[in-house]
């Protein structure tokens, strides 16, 4: 309170302090410092911590007019003086509230001293009241232990009676089968009377117990042994002969051989199932065998019924399953659940829990599974195998998965059996088995497309020879079917066949299915089940079997059409060039295949297409070839060439030669691109031969009119030097018409020439074949690659003509020319 | 040491016929069979003197017609039979005729070698094998390891043996077969087999195969269809007396054990046109020779079908080679079925192929073109059979 004593206006600085004290009295002026301590740095704000009069005086003196400097002071007496009015107030009011402080606790001071003479008081009640507690529970001791003790006895009288009625009781029990009761009774008594058995009368009552308790135990037994009781009373039963001290592995064996005839039964219904459909199963093989040939025209139609085929004789294999699951599986599941209750799982107490019983029961419980589990599965397995027809995979993957499915619940109840595994093989098994099936079926069907393609090859290709013979082979190639539809409609099937194959094996990793995700249907099935057992075995087999057409066939032009080997030739190109890598990265998608193991890699299988291919196109080019040889051959070697007549015409075996080869090249055509050939001139045919027949001919024919001979094998052999790279006659053939028509034409003709030089020749007879040898050369230079190939062979059965002749003179070339255009 | 390169021999004819000298045992001989219709046809006796690398040829006149098919006697080696054609009256006929080398053939030629084509001696007819009644013949062949006095010759279908007597003068038919079918039945080519005490020949007509008896002359076995197509040419395994080879027009050639006929043993398929000669080497019947219309002749080593045991080619060095490649051998497995060396020095179709008698590692082959090449086995494999 220093600052009351300070004039007020000369010392603004007490008063700030007064204001500030004040204020944190208070506790309200956290803000306001923060602005003052921004403030305060200026020793001219007047409000400021750091407020210097003398400073704020001079700098006033400077800054102001004398009106201002009274006018501030004027200003500023004012504010001292509200100041001084306003610090007058709160003295004040702090004073009174001092005041009024003060009498309260004056007030308070009194209370209290009334308030200690009450408590003085209570205490004294208490005390007071103690005491006579004390003396109360004195007097009430004796007779409280007397109580007691009479309680004691009461309850001991009560057990008492209990054992006296005991046999009474069991005996009613007996009578009234409550067989539960009665051992819950005699539980309780059992081990006071063993107790207290030396004593006569106890003696007696056990001795009572037991005989009653032999007898209910014989009941039970019988009703035990009975087998007509349902699963819920005989578990009540094994409870209670458990509870009478019964074997617990006797109790086992009895429980587990009950429950085996009864699923015993089960699995018998399940066979003689098994029988009837075995029975109704060489039924439908016999039916299986009539329908392929039933529809041999459109692989279409008969790829519905053919070897996808199934009708539905005796149950299928779902309802099958579904029965095994229902009867059997659902049955086992509950004996091994309440065999568990019994034996198993039971709150373990003292008596069972020393004798391991658990252990053993578990032991005998996993015995009787495998047992009737593996009846099971045999049975299981049996009728998997009858199922033969492919034709409805869902079928079958839904009720293997019925069957794994149900399994599964075994394995929650059996946790280390092993049942589910096998359970698992035998799907796998039939996994497997199913691939294999597939994969003999789609070879089936490719045979029997093949077999149609066969027949639609054939019927028309009679309708040809028919047509030729009568004067215009390729007049009547309209009817034929093209080559191109067979192969595109050929190939498709095959395409879809396989894409419906993959599509029912697809069924095997779907999803919902519960066995999937197995290692087996996720790894090695997807790689070496689908891809390698499936597809790239099916590819094998087409190749494989498209070899087997020119190994089988290898005598005298074979059995199987020309055209067909064609077709498969290109057949197998395709596949090289483009179907297997399709199938196979379709495959490989639907399947996700991860190749754990190694697999077949595309470019085998291509080069194994491309090698079947080049084997066919062989194949085809040397079965052509022949057939037009055997023509040249015949007609060489039937004729009299030395005593034949002046020639008049080409013989008709030539224009034979020369039709077929043009079929033969249309035929080609239709599948294969034409190819790169030399070029030519536009005509060809007759510049060539004019030249061979003028100039070359002469050179070559002259030495054998003259006696020096050796010139001649110069001559000869200078002439094949200008051919100098050797012409193979049975060599391998491009994949285009040209290259496939002159591998064709040089089989031909070298047949030709080999059978000239066998025969000897008259005039005419030379004559004759300069005759069909110019006609050949102006009609087939235009199917080959290089046309001197033609010129070259047929210079050479001339020549060879000519050495072989008795009188060689030639035929004028324009005769021959007359003789060729006329036909 | 590089093998020797093959000596070749031209002639101024066509030719198809060659056979080796059997019964010259010293010297490497040759002879080829000419075919020419317009002049007077030869027979080339082609001497080969190894050692200089050098061919003597004579030269002597055949003047009956083109041959076809010659054959040396086995006995005597001035003796030789041939096929030949004959042309009268429009109309030509394949005869065949036993003839004798004249005497002087060998000292006449060497003195003069030049003139030998202009002044060249002729042939001594000893006798026709007269086949007016049964047409062309196709071959004769000699009695193998015989005295020179039987001979079977092959006409149309029919099979003729003949006793020569009056020291080769006179043939006559001491028994005869004929080949019943429909059809035109024709043999093509026919060989008798030197095992079975000379009693047995196999003969082939069209696309099969023929064993015959000849004592009973009836057919043992026939192979139907041993080829796609016309069978060419057969030879017997001098050494395994049930093994038989063959070729034809489907390019391949087959090995046949006779018991069991249903299935060839081996099949090759080297050629890329029909093979015309098939011929198994006199000593290591391993050495298989082949001459085709493709100009090729194909040297094949067939061990596993040979009489000589796998273990017999192994275990031995191989002299040619230096030391290095001797470890190599040794590990080596027994030689596999392949092919030894093509021959590619014909330009024109290779009708015959014949081992020499002589030398068991040379041999010739001859082309239509009158080219006759001798080659030998290389000298590698030689060794490797020897030692």
């Amino acid at each position: 309170m220093s600052s009351d004593t300070t004039p007020p206006d000369s010392d603004p600085k007490g008063q700030r302090r007064v204001h500030n004290m004040l204020k944190l009295y208070y506790g309200l002026n956290e803000e306001g410092k923060v602005a003052d301590q921004a403030e305060s740095l200026d020793p001219c704000d007047i409000n400021g911590l750091h407020f210097d009069p003398d400073v704020y005086l001079n700098k006033l003196r400077k800054e102001c007019s004398l009106g201002e400097l009274m006018d501030h002071e004027s200003c500023m007496v004012k504010q001292i003086r509200s100041l001084d009015s306003d610090m007058q107030t709160l003295v004040y009011e702090n004073y009174n509230k001092f005041i009024s402080a003060t009498d309260t606790i004056r007030k308070m001071k009194n209370d209290f001293k009334k308030m200690e003479d009450e408590m003085d008081c209570l205490s004294a009640n208490m005390t007071a009241i103690t005491e006579f507690s004390a003396r109360i529970s004195g007097t009430l001791q004796d007779q409280h232990a007397q109580i007691t003790k009479l309680s004691g006895v009461h309850t001991l009288l009560r057990k008492l009676q209990f054992l006296f009625e005991l046999p009474a009781r069991l005996n009613k029990c007996l009578e009234l089968q409550a067989y539960a009761q009665a051992v819950s009774a005699h539980r309780r008594a059992r081990c006071v009377l063993q107790q207290y058995s030396h004593m006569p009368s106890f003696r007696g009552i056990q001795d009572d117990c037991h005989v009653i308790m032999e007898q209910l135990a014989q009941q039970l037994r019988q009703k035990f042994r009975d087998g007509g009781s349902s699963a819920k009373d005989l578990s009540e039963c094994v409870e209670l002969l458990l509870q009478l001290d019964e074997p617990a592995e006797e109790l086992c064996d009895k429980f587990l051989s009950h429950a085996q005839s009864r699923l015993e039964v089960d699995l018998q219904g399940l066979e003689a199932e098994l029988k009837d459909s075995a029975v109704s199963d060489t039924g439908r093989g016999s039916v299986q065998k009539t329908s392929p040939g039933s529809n041999p025209v459109s692989p279409s139609s008969s790829s519905v019924n053919n070897p996808f085929l199934s009708p539905t004789a005796g149950t299928d294999i779902l309802e099958f399953i579904d029965r095994g699951c229902n009867e059997f599986v659902s049955s086992l599941c509950l004996v091994i659940a309440s065999y568990q209750e019994l034996f198993i799982n039971r709150p373990q107490e003292g008596e069972f829990a020393s004798k391991n019983i658990p252990e053993m029961a578990n032991g005998k419980l996993h015995v009787f599974v495998d047992t009737l589990a593996a009846r099971y599965f045999s049975l299981v397995e049996r009728r998997i195998q009858e199922e033969k027809g492919v034709s409805d995979n869902s079928l079958l993957v839904r009720a293997l998965d019925r069957f794994h499915r149900r399994l599964q619940a075994i394995s929650k109840l059996l946790p280390g059996s092993a049942v589910p595994s096998h359970g698992t093989e035998i799907v796998v098994r039939a996994a497997r088995e199913r691939i294999k099936q597939y994969l003999s079926a789609l070879q089936t069907f490719y045979h029997d497309s093949l077999t149609d393609v066969r027949q639609a090859l054939a019927a028309p290709r009679l309708a040809v020879g028919g047509a030729s013979a009568s004067g215009g082979g390729a007049s009547s190639k309209d009817d034929t079917p093209s080559l191109p539809e067979l192969l595109a409609s050929l190939s498709n099937f095959i395409l879809n066949q396989l894409k419906s194959v993959l599509a029912s094996v697809h069924l095997f990793t779907a999803k919902d299915i519960t066995f999937s995700n197995k290692p087996y249907f996720k790894g090695e099935f997807c790689s070496q089940g689908v891809r390698e057992g499936l597809v790239v075995s099916f590819i094998k087999f087409i190749c494989q079997s498209s070899r087997q057409y020119c190994e089988s066939t290898g005598d005298r032009g074979g059995s199987t059409p020309p055209a067909l080997l064609l077709l498969l030739s290109r057949l197998c190109l395709d596949y090289e060039t483009s179907t297997i890598s399709y199938i196979l990265t379709l495959t490989d998608e639907q399947f996700l295949v991860q190749h754990h193991t190694p697999v077949t890699p595309v470019t085998a299988l291509c080069a194994e297409a491309r090698e079947a291919a080049q084997k066919l196109l062989n194949h085809y080019v040397k079965v052509q070839g022949l057939i037009i040889s055997q023509m040249l051959r015949k007609s060489v070697e039937t004729r009299d060439w030395v005593n034949t007549i002046e020639p008049r015409n080409v013989r008709a075996v030539m224009k034979r030669v020369v039709e077929d080869t043009t079929s033969i090249d249309v035929q080609v055509g239709l599948l294969y691109e034409e190819g790169v050939r030399k070029a030519h001139s536009s005509d060809s045919s007759k510049r060539t031969f004019s030249v061979y027949s003028s100039s070359r001919q002469q050179i070559r024919y002259a030495p054998s009119y003259t006696p020096s001979a050796p010139m001649d094998t110069n001559l000869l052999s200078n002439i094949h030097k200008l051919f100098s790279e050797r012409i193979d006659i049975f060599s391998p053939v491009e994949f285009n018409k040209v290259s496939v028509l002159t591998g064709i034409i040089k089989i031909s003709l070298k047949t030709f020439l080999e059978c000239v030089r066998l025969r000897t020749f008259g005039r005419y007879g030379l004559q004759q074949i300069q005759v069909d040898c110019h006609y050949l050369q102006m009609y087939l230079w235009r199917f080959v690659s290089d046309e001197n190939l033609v010129h070259f062979l047929l210079d050479e059965i001339v020549g060879s003509a000519a050495h072989r002749c008795l009188d060689p003179s030639p035929m004028e070339q324009s005769v021959t020319e007359v003789i060729c255009e006329r036909g | 040491m590089e093998d020797d390169a093959p000596v070749i021999y031209g002639l101024e004819f066509q030719a198809r016929a060659l056979t080796a000298q059997t019964a010259e045992t010293d010297a490497i001989r040759f002879l080829v069979g000419t075919q020419s219709l317009k002049f007077d046809n030869q027979i080339h006796i082609i001497d080969f003197d190894d050692e200089n690398n050098m061919i003597n040829k004579s030269v002597l006149l055949h003047d009956a017609g083109e041959i076809w098919h010659i054959n040396g006697s086995p006995a005597d080696k001035a003796v030789l039979t041939t096929c030949y054609s004959k042309t009268s009256e429009s109309r030509v006929l394949t005869c065949a005729a036993v003839w004798r080398m004249p005497p002087e053939w060998e000292s006449g030629s060497h003195e003069s070698p030049d003139d030998s084509s202009n002044n060249p001696q002729t042939l001594e007819l000893l006798c026709h094998l007269d086949n007016t009644a049964h047409g062309s013949v196709a071959c004769v062949l000699w009695e193998p390891m015989g005295d020179g006095k039987r001979l079977i010759s092959l006409a149309e279908n029919h099979v003729l043996l003949w006793d020569l007597q009056e020291s080769s003068t006179k043939a006559t038919i001491s028994s005869s077969a004929t080949l019943e079918g429909k059809g035109q039945l024709k043999f093509t080519t026919g060989k008798w087999s030197p095992h079975h005490n000379s009693t047995q020949l196999a003969t082939a007509n069209d696309t099969a195969i023929r064993g015959w008896d000849l004592r009973s002359m009836s057919q043992i076995y026939c192979i139907e269809n041993a080829h796609g197509q016309l069978v060419r040419d057969l030879d017997f395994n001098p050494n395994k007396q049930y093994y038989l080879a063959s070729c034809g027009d489907d390019c391949k050639v087959k090995f046949w054990d006779v018991r069991h006929i249903n299935e060839p043993v081996k099949c090759l398929e080297e050629h890329s046109h029909w093979v015309w000669s098939v011929r198994y080497n006199h000593s290591h019947d391993q050495l298989l020779l082949t001459g085709s219309s493709d100009s090729r002749v194909i040297l094949s080593n067939m061990v596993s079908i040979s009489s000589e045991p796998f273990g017999h080619l192994v275990d031995d060095d191989d002299l040619s080679d230096n030391e290095e490649s001797q470890q190599e051998d040794k590990g080596k497995e027994p030689l596999q079925d392949s092919i030894i060396a093509t021959y590619e020095e014909h330009e024109d179709s290779v009708y015959a192929v014949e081992w020499s008698a002589a030398d068991p590692w040379l041999f010739a082959s001859l082309s239509y073109d009158g080219r006759l090449v001798i080659n030998r086995v290389p000298r590698a494999l030689k060794y490797r059979i020897l030692l």
